[in-house]
């Protein structure tokens, strides 16, 4: 139904508007402020404070992804079993959050977390022991968890759906145990659910710098802070579109994997 | 025993989710400005949030950038969709792969990308650029709900209106649409919510002098942030969870009581 000439107008957007811009990072990323080819821009990752950085950036997003994964498996499968249609109030509960402003959910955190503040008081009332983790690495970890919790249980949640009970009841008749239909049935058939959700964590974690701004208290530099600084505070376009072009390496490992395990894309968001 | 704890699991991450929301909602009726303590009950900071035009300049720029956004993307990325589903594998593979740019891509590398090409252009950073990178950003989460649809349509009934002697656009108005519709529908409100929620493309593409909520509640973070903004979030959040509920309720009723 329907001609193929219905996608032009999408098809004219994506080249002038992903394409082309992402050739002038490329671009910007290969030159000096003359224009001349250089490669001092990707070299400039090499220096201590941005090889921190950057490292930083990995440790913490790697935590990060590993505790939304950690939290969000169990609990799309607890949505799974809730047999609840698709779209339903239930699962709509994790994206209405969105509809605040999320600096300012992430800020309150800060309030919530501060030494005297609620989460403490909380811990107090039930003797366990406080929670100091403003300005830290940790506070960022939480903040990355925070955010992109969401983004881990929805493809995960989606694929979950699918797996049907006679696959299940199947691999009981056969004689598994329930151990055994999760690991050598469930699990298996989730992956690509899981590896869409890690994109999806550890992507935006890897590169935000406005959690780390927010929760870090300036004092926890992520190179997503380092580049928006290029660009924002020194004008330094061709260093930051070096810095960049790095952080796209990482993306592009990330995007291979998508490919691979998510040819329709349907195990994303939505 | 094991009912409960899945209750419990859920509930904690409810809470988790939707705490600092309710922290926002109780400081927004504060009387004082101080976000560590509550000193008594006020309604002066949704006053001052109707009196400032700086935020309702900035509201009104994010919510029609986010409905011209949401509408141009859903037409864009649904005749995409229909389009693209026409087309042999190869070339919809890359169509597909390149769709998925924006969304794979960090957020940071796609606003700088944007911004570079617009001032390389010589096109001055303001509201049509934020418009053109929200639209951009968009269009991939239209084909991500549409796409499912158009793939479950039955190609005969469109050819059978054709035969029947309705004009291509009726065909698809009449009959197309409907089957589709439920997938249009969550890609535009995926849209009109991301372009909402967006911050770092727009700090990057906006220019000196326009606002959008996100860009001026961070440059409201440095100056120290007046509760005001917190009213304004407030009113927006529970405006859309009374629309929800609204719209939930007659369908949603048996379920929801049987979710819970």
């Amino acid at each position: 139904m329907g001609k193929k000439s219905l996608a032009a107008p999408y098809i004219v957007w994506m080249v002038g508007f992903i394409i082309i811009p992402l050739l002038f990072v490329v671009y910007y990323g290969l030159t000096d402020r003359a224009g001349a080819f250089t490669l001092e821009n990707l070299a400039a990752i090499a220096s201590p404070e941005k090889v921190r950085a950057l490292l930083r950036s990995l440790k913490l997003s790697v935590f990060s992804t590993a505790i939304c994964l950690v939290l969000a498996y169990p609990l799309a499968m607890i949505l799974k079993g809730l047999h609840v249609k698709k779209g339903s109030f239930v699962v709509f509960l994790f994206i209405l959050p969105m509809w605040m402003n999320f600096l300012l959910r992430t800020m309150a955190w800060q309030t919530l977390l501060d030494k005297n503040g609620v989460v403490n008081n909380v811990l107090a009332f039930f003797h366990l022991p406080g929670l100091h983790i403003i300005n830290t690495e940790a506070a960022i970890i939480f903040g990355m968890v925070y955010n992109f919790l969401p983004f881990m249980i929805l493809p995960i949640y989606n694929v979950l759906i699918k797996i049907g009970d006679d696959t299940v009841e199947a691999a009981r008749d056969l004689g598994a145990d329930g151990v055994q239909t999760f690991f050598r049935v469930i699990f298996p058939l989730s992956m690509p659910g899981i590896v869409s959700g890690i994109t999806m964590v550890f992507v935006p974690a890897l590169t935000t710098f406005v959690i780390s701004d927010l929760l870090g208290g300036g004092m926890v530099l992520l190179i997503g802070n380092v580049i928006e600084q290029e660009f924002t505070f020194t004008a330094n376009w061709n260093l930051g579109s070096g810095l960049s072009l790095v952080l796209m390496v990482f993306i592009l490992i990330s995007m291979v994997l998508f490919a691979k395990y998510d040819r329709d894309g349907e195990g994303a968001v939505m | 025993m094991m009912k409960f704890l899945k209750r419990f699991y859920l509930a904690i991450i409810f809470i988790f989710l939707y705490a600092p929301i309710a922290a926002l909602m109780v400081l927004s009726f504060n009387s004082s400005k101080y976000m560590s303590r509550f000193d008594g009950f006020s309604l002066k900071w949704y006053e001052a949030m109707f009196s400032s035009d700086l935020i309702m300049s900035a509201l009104k720029t994010t919510l029609v950038i986010a409905l011209i956004s949401a509408v141009v993307s859903t037409v864009i990325g649904t005749a995409a969709c229909i389009g693209i589903n026409r087309m042999k594998r190869k070339p919809r593979a890359i169509v597909m792969g390149l769709n998925n740019i924006p969304m794979v891509n960090a957020e940071i590398v796609t606003g700088i990308s944007l911004m570079l090409c617009f001032i390389a252009f010589g096109v001055s950073l303001g509201f049509g650029t934020i418009l053109v990178s929200h639209i951009t950003f968009c269009i991939p989460y239209v084909i991500l709900s549409v796409m499912p649809k158009i793939k479950q349509l039955e190609p005969s009934t469109y050819e059978a209106a054709l035969d029947l002697g309705a004009s291509p656009f009726r065909a698809f108005w009449q009959v197309v649409l409907p089957d589709i519709r439920p997938g249009v529908l969550s890609g535009f409100l995926m849209a009109f919510t991301m372009s909402l929620d967006d911050f770092i493309i727009t700090h990057f593409t906006k220019g000196a002098g326009v606002n959008t909520l996100s860009t001026l509640i961070y440059s409201e973070v440095r100056k120290g942030i007046k509760p005001s903004l917190y009213a304004l979030s407030t009113v927006m959040f529970l405006a859309v969870l009374v629309l929800l509920v609204i719209a939930n309720l007659p369908k949603g009723k048996k379920e929801f009581a049987k979710e819970i």
